[in-house]
């Protein structure tokens, strides 16, 4: 017995099984699985690459290696060794003077070559358009931002002193493509010519200096840079990228990520139904030729093997052929959609190749072998006699098997531990429903069929007879339409959330350092002017010097973002109404009386360790204030309105005399009012923001774009999932079907009794789904995305309509052959 | 417990044709699983060509069977996804001659008749071409046992008798020992001997 090989007896089989057409349920849910997986892997994975690109504008660069100290000559040889496009620019603070008055500024000096993306723009006037130039401005000449001509009453080509040099303006700066940063403490930008920062000898040891190398270059060799230069950084040197550089796009950026990580989680899933649904048929089909194969002297073992091997033969095939499916998908797509992005799409990698064969091995292997594993229990004497079936499985190895595979495929896709579990939490949960739910059903149906008539109660007979199938089958269609409705629900809480955080009239100008008795006057402007009086903030600055009575030190803080935030001052702000813009967190707001109460930015509590109770204790000019944490806020960093980290009532900062800031949304063709008000409160520093709004818009509308086009495609993918879900399970129906016509049962009630299966099934599983989308929604919306979660009722729509007539329709279109075929040739071949 | 078979003790000679008949639920079935080590009996001794299958376990049997026995079912228990070539290969492969295979087969497809249907799958065979595709395949390993399950029951009298003709003429050519089960009296008729179950009982023998 041992002289033919399993494997190869394996192959020869696969062959025959697929030339018969007996595999091609299993073989269309394996291909299908792969296909979504590689299609989704290699699209995320180009969109990720060009979104990007496409944030690197913002940047000025790819990735920035910021430093508080003149880089190291090593660094630079490594980045011109990987033939990267480089360029310096150093920053610091400092006062220039001219007309006999001071002005603190920001001063950038660059080289040849900034900005290496997006552009910088250079007016010859003061709210003047602007027009693209590269590298700096000659040696001698500066740019500077039109507050600093403001307040020095400069024009452009008068002179300013910078240090022990003087410079003559040439230019004013109209959009900085990395200005950034922190909008509301910074000078006005004087930009000048690296070449003339010696001159003015203002750099010496202990002055505050910003040193940025920028690189440009392919992903790749930016990725190895990265990866080579991290473990190198010393002390005060870090790298940065769009996403550090921009909170507003950060936001956006990530959550696009998550997205593309839900819809990769979304195939996968698909993939296991889809699998899982065919392989059962699979091994039924199989349950004859064991008993057969015994019959005629062949081992359990070899059984065993051959059936094992079977399944590692058509995971190959399934992948070879999925993949081509997939990266043909891809490449279409991005065909269609590469024309949005600003440069063509990065070729895709390999990587997701390597995850389509996993899926195919790992969801052939998970779902496909358990069920198998019963063949070898076959007891031979079923070919004499029918009723012998092998004892079950312990339903707790095979699917926990399965889900294991299942979990940890998610895992690798998704690249997100937290999305993962609670997307695995809820389609357990949800499994657990649905099972529990189609035992139900097939205990309630058994009374309802003596009072329907004939179709329906061979429809309904037909589900409560194979309690086992229709457990599955439910259980199938209600998780993949689950899915399905939660990356809609996703996706479209994802779409409203950026829309509504920049509409077309969001605030676009900042204007800062308002004086009290300047407030009324201010109003009295925006009345003069026909626009609504924008809401004030009072602001002061405070350091942070205690947290539960223990001094503060930013060492204490990790290195990067916590600890930068603990050494710079904070912008602090009062208010008796919580700002609409703000959602809380945890906590409650506090009462109209309150004095010794801090409400935190949720983010910055988590990174600097502060919880609900915590007691803070700020330095406001000289004076302690403490309070205690009594509620946490949600801020929408990408609305562009005026946020705090850190709010407190007004009780808690009497004996201040606060600034005021505000934001407000400057029509572009009305030029005149800006000038008006920089004219009537000359104090006052006014920062545009508009330019670099429109580069956040741009971004998050290819982002928007990407995220469709993927939610589109992983559809798609759910839909042919479904429909092979369905196909898998069809022989029995057309051959109680075909009985059913021998019986002399007109086409019509067969069909209807396929409508009523299908219908039943349909509404259960969209039913159940829409109540595991919506619970799982809700739970991502709050976790992950930070999103306000809307009850969607047309989620249940969908859901209900949608399983009801899909599963219905697609149930009947797959039940086709046996009304087109003559009952014989049906009960004849099955 | 549900006695099925009671006392039933016989023995068959290389050579002979048996026919073991009797009513639906007589044991007929059980009897022809226990000769093919299909199952072991509760009590009792099973001795196949010298060998007590108790004392093997199901590989060994398995064993056994591929090197002594051949099989006939009354539902013929065709692979649907092989043809009747492959179906008729398959246990010339098992055993480990896939090198003569496709020869023999085709020689036994012929001697039933059906060289020219080959490459035809199951599903395009009538019932008597796929019982004597089935017969083909039983005779493909040249067993010295050949057991057939109702060999006629699916199959109207005509067909029934040209496929009881053949497997008759192919027991003489290979001198077989058969043992079928059957109802039908025709069929026991050309068997030198035949037993009688009734209620799991040998009555007659």
């Amino acid at each position: 017995m041992s002289a033919v090989s399993p494997i190869a007896f394996a192959w020869r089989t696969l062959r025959r099984d697929l030339r018969t057409g007996e595999l091609r349920a299993l073989l269309v849910a394996l291909v299908v699985a792969v296909a979504a997986v590689t299609a989704v892997g290699f699209f995320t994975d180009r969109v990720k690459q060009g979104m990007a690109a496409q944030a690197g504008e913002l940047l000025a660069a790819d990735l920035v290696v910021v430093a508080r100290h003149p880089l190291a000559e090593p660094l630079l040889q490594q980045a011109a060794g990987l033939n990267l496009t480089v360029t310096e620019s150093t920053t610091f603070r400092s006062v220039v003077m001219a007309n006999d008055q001071v002005q603190l500024a920001e001063v950038k000096a660059v080289e040849a070559g900034y900005p290496l993306r997006g552009r910088l723009l250079i007016a010859d006037a003061p709210f003047g358009a602007g027009s693209p130039v590269s590298g700096p401005p000659a040696p001698g000449s500066v740019w500077v931002e039109q507050q600093l001509l403001q307040r020095l009453r400069l024009a452009v080509g008068d002179s300013l002193e910078l240090g022990a040099l003087s410079v003559r303006v040439a230019g004013v700066v109209a959009y900085e493509p990395d200005r950034g940063g922190d909008l509301f403490s910074i000078g006005p930008r004087v930009m000048m010519n690296r070449a003339d920062l010696a001159a003015t000898e203002l750099i010496g040891t202990g002055s505050l200096v910003e040193y940025r190398l920028l690189l440009a270059g392919a992903n790749s060799t930016l990725a190895a840079f990265q990866q080579a230069v991290t473990p190198q950084l010393g002390r005060g040197e870090r790298i940065q990228t769009v996403r550090d550089a921009r909170p507003e796009l950060r936001a956006a950026l990530e959550r696009a990520d998550r997205f593309l990580g839900l819809a990769a989680l979304v195939s996968v899933l698909l993939a296991g139904v889809a699998v899982a649904t065919a392989a059962r048929r699979y091994s039924q089909r199989h349950l004859d030729t064991a008993a057969v194969l015994r019959c005629l002297g062949a081992p359990q073992r070899f059984v065993l093997h051959s059936f094992v091997l079977g399944v590692v033969w058509l995971a190959w095939v399934g992948w070879a052929l999925g993949a081509g499916v997939g990266f043909a998908a891809q490449a279409l797509l991005a065909q269609i959609i590469g024309s949005l992005f600003a440069a063509s799409l990065p070729a895709p990698s390999a990587l997701p190749l390597l995850h389509g064969l996993v899926v195919a091995m790992a969801t052939a292997a998970g779902f496909g072998l358990p069920p198998l594993l019963r063949l070898r229990e076959v007891p031979p004497l079923r070919v004499l006699r029918r009723d012998l079936l092998p004892l079950p499985p312990r339903a707790v190895t095979v699917y926990g098997v399965a889900a294991l595979v299942l979990l940890a495929l998610m895992a690798w896709q998704a690249a997100d531990l937290k999305l993962t579990a609670i997307v695995f939490g809820g389609t357990l949960a949800a499994l657990l429903l649905l099972v529990v739910a189609g035992r139900g059903l097939v205990a309630a149906l058994t009374p309802l069929r003596r009072q329907v008539g004939v179709a329906w109660r061979f429809g309904i007979g037909s589900l409560a007879r194979r309690p086992g199938t229709t457990v599955i089958q439910l259980t199938g269609f209600g998780l993949g339409i689950m899915v399905l409705l939660l990356l809609s629900l996703v996706r479209s809480d994802l779409l409203a959330g950026w829309r509504d955080s920049l509409p077309p009239d969001a605030p676009n100008q900042f204007l800062i350092n308002l004086q009290p008795e300047q407030v009324d006057p201010l109003a009295a402007l925006f009345k003069e002017a026909g626009r609504p009086a924008p809401h004030l903030y009072p602001m002061l600055r405070g350091r942070l010097v205690a947290i539960d009575g223990h001094p503060v030190t930013p060492e204490q803080f990790a290195e990067g973002r916590p600890r930068r935030l603990a050494e710079r001052e904070f912008n602090l702000s009062f208010m008796a109404e919580r700002p609409h813009h703000n959602r809380l967190v945890a906590g409650h707001w506090w009462a109209p009386t309150a004095t010794e109460e801090w409400s935190v930015e949720e983010g910055i509590a988590e990174a600097l360790g502060i919880g609900m109770g915590s007691t803070l204790t700020f330095n406001i000019a000289g004076e302690e204030r403490t309070g205690r944490v009594t509620s946490l806020r949600a801020v929408q960093w990408d609305s562009f309105e005026v946020n705090f980290f850190v709010v407190g009532p007004p009780a808690q900062f009497a004996g201040f005399t606060p600034a005021y800031i505000t934001s407000f949304h400057q029509p572009a063709t009305e030029g005149t009012f800006l000038a008006e008000l920089v004219r009537r409160f000359p104090n006052i520093t006014l920062i545009d923001v508009a330019a670099i709004m429109e580069r956040v818009r741009a971004v998050m509308d290819r982002v928007t774009w990407a995220v469709q086009f993927v939610f589109g495609f992983t559809l798609l993918a759910g839909l042919t999932v479904l429909y092979a879900a369905i196909q898998a399970s069809q022989e029995e129906r057309q051959r109680e079907a075909a009985l059913l016509r021998t019986l002399g049962a007109r086409h019509r009630q067969v069909l209807a009794a396929f409508a009523a299966e299908f219908l039943t099934l349909g509404l259960l599983a969209g039913l159940l789904a829409s109540v595991g989308a919506s619970g799982v929604g809700w739970v991502l919306a709050e976790q992950v995305f930070n999103l306000e979660f809307g009850w969607d009722p047309r989620i249940w729509w969908w859901g209900i309509l949608g399983g009801t007539l899909g599963i219905g329709a697609a149930g009947l279109l797959g039940s086709r052959a046996v009304l087109s075929h003559p009952p014989l040739w049906t009960l004849r071949r099955y | 417990m549900l006695t099925i078979l009671d006392g039933v003790s016989l023995a068959i000679q290389q050579g002979e044709a048996v026919a073991v008949v009797g009513a639906s639920g007589s044991g007929k079935s059980t009897l022809l699983g226990l000769l093919a080590g299909l199952d072991l009996p509760s009590s009792g001794q099973v001795l196949l060509d010298g060998t007590d299958l108790a004392t093997l376990d199901e590989d060994g049997r398995a064993q056994l069977r591929a090197r002594l026995l051949g099989f006939v079912f009354q539902s013929f228990q065709l692979l649907p996804s092989l043809t009747a070539l492959e179906n008729v290969m398959l246990p010339l492969e098992l055993s480990g001659r896939a090198g003569q295979a496709r020869e023999e087969a085709q020689r036994l497809l012929q001697r039933v008749g059906l060289a020219s249907r080959c490459g035809h799958l199951p599903h395009q065979l009538s019932g008597g071409e796929q019982q004597r595709v089935a017969i083909a395949r039983a005779f493909a390993t040249g067993p010295r046992l050949l057991l057939a399950d109702e060999p006629t029951g699916n199959l109207d009298a005509h067909t029934g008798e040209r496929v009881v003709e053949l497997l008759f003429s192919l027991n003489a050519e290979h001198g077989t020992t058969l043992v079928l089960v059957t109802h039908d009296q025709t069929l026991a008729a050309h068997c030198h001997r035949r037993l009688e179950l009734e209620a799991g009982q040998l009555v007659a023998g």
